[in-house]
């Protein structure tokens, strides 16, 4: 795998949980407290360099069959709920994902909690929000960083490519100091969903024994041809009548 | 403690299988499947995942418009 294609995967996948997590935290700072949404922003944060300095030795040190067969698995049942939850999306059969939607959501939700100090803290609601919505997005950061670096053996390129994403998208969502609603987040979906399939269908099929024909170059036969089958699902289910009229409200309680 | 045990498997079942366990299943059988007939019978069996996505994703799909 070329180290630009590396970058470039772990840069969208990631830029794509880093929008959600700044949407959260937005929602923490604006609604609540923003000294309570930073001190959570931080101890996540934390938390998060101990599993990544826990956990990237310890992917670095398995044995690469063994790595690549349960980092495919991993790869594949990730990548395939990406991909049905985008595909539902693009046919209509589940509702956008609507970054102003679920700001606003998470923005009234906030405001209609009583504040309550707990140590430092001057809001615990605050600090909790942002501190599990960055933990919960930031551990996907750290998986994806951590799995395609570890497979490509190029942890180095795989987290700067995530911390790149990361830092892009919070300058954006300070600067804004809005969601980043215009960021085309559902199109990233599915191009990460492609991705995260197509690798994880190469790795898990490598690490189960098998060689691909034509070596690491038959990933440019099953990139596109996992992109082409998602858009015939996509096509073919935009002729399906969704069960119920609902369907199309954005969607507000999903984070994920 | 026992609720936080539940809550911590619940999220990892959550960050894990997600909403439709077939999925997870289905790739569990196929990558056992894969090995099994690459070291037991001998057989490359690369286009076994490929095959398996073809089949697992719609029938994911399907599963998920029915419910609606």
């Amino acid at each position: 795998m070329g180290a630009g294609a590396l970058f470039f995967a772990v840069f969208v996948a990631c830029a794509v949980e880093a929008v959600e997590a700044t949407t959260i935290v937005l929602a923490a700072g604006t609604a609540r407290d923003w000294r309570s949404a930073n001190a959570g922003l931080l101890a996540a944060v934390g938390l998060l360099a101990v599993i990544t300095a826990a956990l990237g030795p310890a992917v670095s040190a398995l044995p690469l069959q063994a790595l690549r067969l349960f980092v495919g698995a991993l790869l594949l049942v990730f990548g395939l709920q990406w991909l049905r939850k985008a595909i539902l999306r693009a046919s209509g059969h589940k509702a956008l994902h609507d970054e102003d939607a679920i700001y606003q959501a998470q923005v009234s939700a906030a405001k209609s909690e009583p504040a309550r100090r707990a140590g430092l803290v001057p809001d615990l609601y605050g600090f909790t929000l942002a501190f599990k919505g960055v933990l919960l997005e930031g551990l996907e950061v750290v998986f994806i960083a951590l799995t395609f670096g570890g497979n490509a053996h190029q942890i180095p390129l795989a987290a700067l490519a995530a911390v790149c994403a990361v830092v892009v998208v919070a300058a954006a969502g300070v600067a804004l100091k809005a969601p980043l609603a215009r960021v085309p987040e559902n199109t990233m979906k599915f191009a990460v969903g492609v991705m995260l399939t197509a690798f994880g269908t190469f790795w898990g099929a490598e690490g189960a024994g098998v060689r691909w024909p034509g070596s690491d170059s038959a990933l440019l036969v099953i990139v596109p041809a996992i992109l082409v089958f998602a858009m015939t699902l996509v096509a073919l289910l935009r002729k399906v009548p969704p069960a119920s009229a609902g369907q199309a409200a954005p969607a507000v309680a999903e984070v994920r | 403690m026992r609720g936080s045990v539940r809550a911590f498997g619940a999220f990892v079942y959550d960050f894990i299988i997600g909403d439709d366990w077939w999925v997870a299943a289905g790739v569990a059988a196929g990558l056992a499947a894969t090995y099994l007939l690459a070291h037991a019978a001998h057989v490359g069996a690369w286009w076994l995942i490929p095959v398996l996505l073809i089949a697992l994703l719609p029938l994911s799909l399907w599963r998920a418009v029915r419910r609606g």
